[in-house]
């Protein structure tokens, strides 16, 4: 079976527009959110990490597009244009596109919007990205809810596993919108305070905005610095609930136990958890019982959510570009906002950034429709 | 590329106020209104499952055609992978006239959770008992390529016995649903000429 890395790697975020800024500000244990008050959105102020519009425009605009183009899709394009040049790599038949995304241009549907309503089709938007860099083969768009980035990664692992790509370029993007807003609200799921995920007094999520890409390979002379294989992965259903989480963890737990049995490994083998850590009542605690009946229950964990946000159709491919930075550096990151355990079961929480010779790490998520994905990585330099 | 042994064992169409199992019409109906037809569809199938009146329409849609294929069905590791155009787009527009007003906005949990396309796949993986994989494609127009290669590498990578596979679009009152069986055994050879026979029987 061919093997998978994962390669080159960008992050537009409001820390800038490379991984490098968002990392070195990680690193310090600097939040990207702060307090918006912005009506449209929602009546009441809201914690979030949101793009500074000046500076994209200035970064989109270096891309000379003679077609106009959305936010989102501005974010996307930036982030991938990064990547495909830093790669060489050119847009054969043998190069695949997958965009992972819940809402892609949802805001199109607002009637202030200046752009057609056929923009809101997440088809629509694979085909403007596909057709702005020249791709060959129609882009496969993901939509699986909050586990649609780190999906995104394992389904390219998958499809380089199949002989159908040698490469595949995998992007993820979501906005903060009143669509979305609106509605984690009427689930009263919002947090009024930056999230505190894993802690006792969290009161629930912020959202934010990414734009987060990789290349993932077969093409060994295509690794950097930061390169891992990806080594297990899987994809479960809870089976028990659209909106709420399994109580068993069942789900995330068979995802875990799957991708562990594929890599051959155990828990032990696992050096740092980059969880999903939402910061609602619900999540933190289904993944702490999840956590606990694999084993996991004493390897550092983290959740970045409290850096970004949770920037669901980007999140897990966002996280999987800071775990492969993290590994590189051999640092382990604070899980920014925790202060003391709120979880029935015993989590490692990172508590302070430190330096520790890490080699492996789990990336998971979950989302709405029961789903719950998780991917183990290795350090290319090990092999 | 790797070469597949698999073969399609069962696939369903609702389509034109029909649904039907292995191309045999197992109902159909003259009413156009898809909400009324696919109640209908339910009833007819003997379905007994309360939840499904909550669903939106793409999670109707797929969710009957599920049924169809699995009712007698006894493996459990039986991956999901479906796939659209419009993702969840009728559902979008439904939330969005809901908060589109900012002094009359009634934003409804029980709306907004279906605007993930991925909701229909957790409404079949709940009433069968699906702890299995799970992905939610969304392609211009139906790609047997795409379905194809993914569907063999669950198979091969042994990450489940058996792929319910297939097409869930609904948008503007529009519907089209087509779903098979992906297994070791089976009546049909699994190929892309064969997935893309099937799609277009009547």
């Amino acid at each position: 079976m061919r093997k998978a890395y994962l390669s080159y790697n960008n992050i537009v975020s409001s820390y800038g527009f490379d991984s490098i800024s968002a990392i070195s500000q990680i690193k310090n244990e600097v939040s990207g959110l702060a307090l918006i008050k912005d009506e449209k959105i929602i009546p009441q102020p809201f914690y979030s990490s949101m793009l500074h519009a000046p500076s994209l425009e200035k970064e989109y605009s270096k891309l000379d597009s003679r077609v106009k183009h959305t936010r989102l899709e501005k974010m996307l394009l930036v982030s991938l244009n990064a990547i495909i040049k830093a790669s060489k790599i050119p847009l054969t038949d043998r190069v695949g596109l997958i965009i992972s995304t819940t809402k892609g241009n949802i805001d199109v549907l607002e009637t202030e919007n200046p752009f057609s309503e056929e923009r809101a089709y997440l088809s629509v938007l694979g085909k403007t990205i596909k057709e702005f860099f020249g791709f060959k083969k129609e882009a496969i768009v993901l939509s699986n809810a909050c586990v649609s980035g780190i999906l995104g990664v394992a389904v390219a692992k998958r499809f380089i596993n199949q002989g159908t790509y040698d490469h595949v370029f995998v992007i993820g993007g979501d906005l903060v919108t009143r669509f979305i807003l609106s509605g984690f609200n009427s689930f009263q799921a919002l947090s009024d305070e930056p999230c505190r995920p894993y802690c006792k007094t969290r009161t629930g999520i912020n959202i934010g905005e990414v734009a987060a890409s990789v290349l993932v390979t077969k093409d060994e002379k295509l690794w950097v610095d930061e390169s891992v294989e990806v080594i297990g992965e899987a994809s479960c259903n809870d089976a028990n609930h659209i909106s709420g989480p399994s109580r068993t963890g069942e789900g995330l737990y068979r995802s875990i136990e799957s991708a562990m049995q594929q890599a051959n490994m155990t828990s032990e083998d696992i050096d740092y958890i980059s969880a999903h850590g939402t910061a609602t009542s619900f999540n933190d605690e289904m993944e702490a019982i999840a956590l606990n009946r694999i084993g996991l229950q004493n390897t550092p964990l983290n959740s970045l959510k409290g850096y970004f946000g949770h920037t669901l159709g980007a999140s897990g491919l966002l996280e999987t570009i800071i775990g492969m930075h993290s590994l590189h550096q051999n640092t382990l990151f604070a899980s920014l906002g925790f202060q003391e355990l709120g979880v029935s079961k015993p989590l490692n929480i990172i508590e302070k950034t430190e330096e520790k010779d890490i080699n492996t790490f789990l990336k998971t998520a979950s989302g709405f429709g029961g789903c719950n994905t998780a991917v183990l990585f290795k350090k290319v330099s090990d092999l | 590329m790797i070469a597949s042994n698999y073969h399609i064992e069962s696939y369903a169409h609702i389509r034109d106020n029909a649904v039907s199992l292995n191309g045999k019409n197992l109902f159909s109906s003259e009413e156009t209104d898809f909400p009324t037809f696919i109640k209908a569809g339910y009833k007819s199938l003997e379905i007994d499952h309360s939840k499904f009146f909550k669903m939106d329409n793409l999670s109707k849609l797929a969710f009957i055609a599920a049924e169809t294929l699995l009712k007698e069905e006894a493996e459990k590791n039986i991956a999901l992978v479906l796939s659209n155009q419009a993702s969840s787009l009728d559902t979008d527009r439904k939330y969005q006239a809901s908060i589109a007003d900012p002094e009359n906005s009634y934003p409804s949990p029980a709306v907004f959770v279906y605007t993930l396309p991925n909701i229909c796949l957790g409404e079949i993986s709940i009433k069968q008992g699906l702890y299995s994989e799970n992905a939610f494609f969304v392609f211009d127009a139906f790609n047997p390529e795409a379905l194809y290669d993914y569907s063999n590498s669950l198979l091969h990578s042994e990450k489940a016995e058996k792929v319910l596979c297939g097409w869930a679009n609904f948008d503007d009152g529009k519907y089209d649903a087509f779903l098979y069986v992906v297994a070791k055994n089976g009546t049909f050879v699994h190929s892309v000429e064969e997935i893309t026979r099937l799609y277009q029987v009547k």
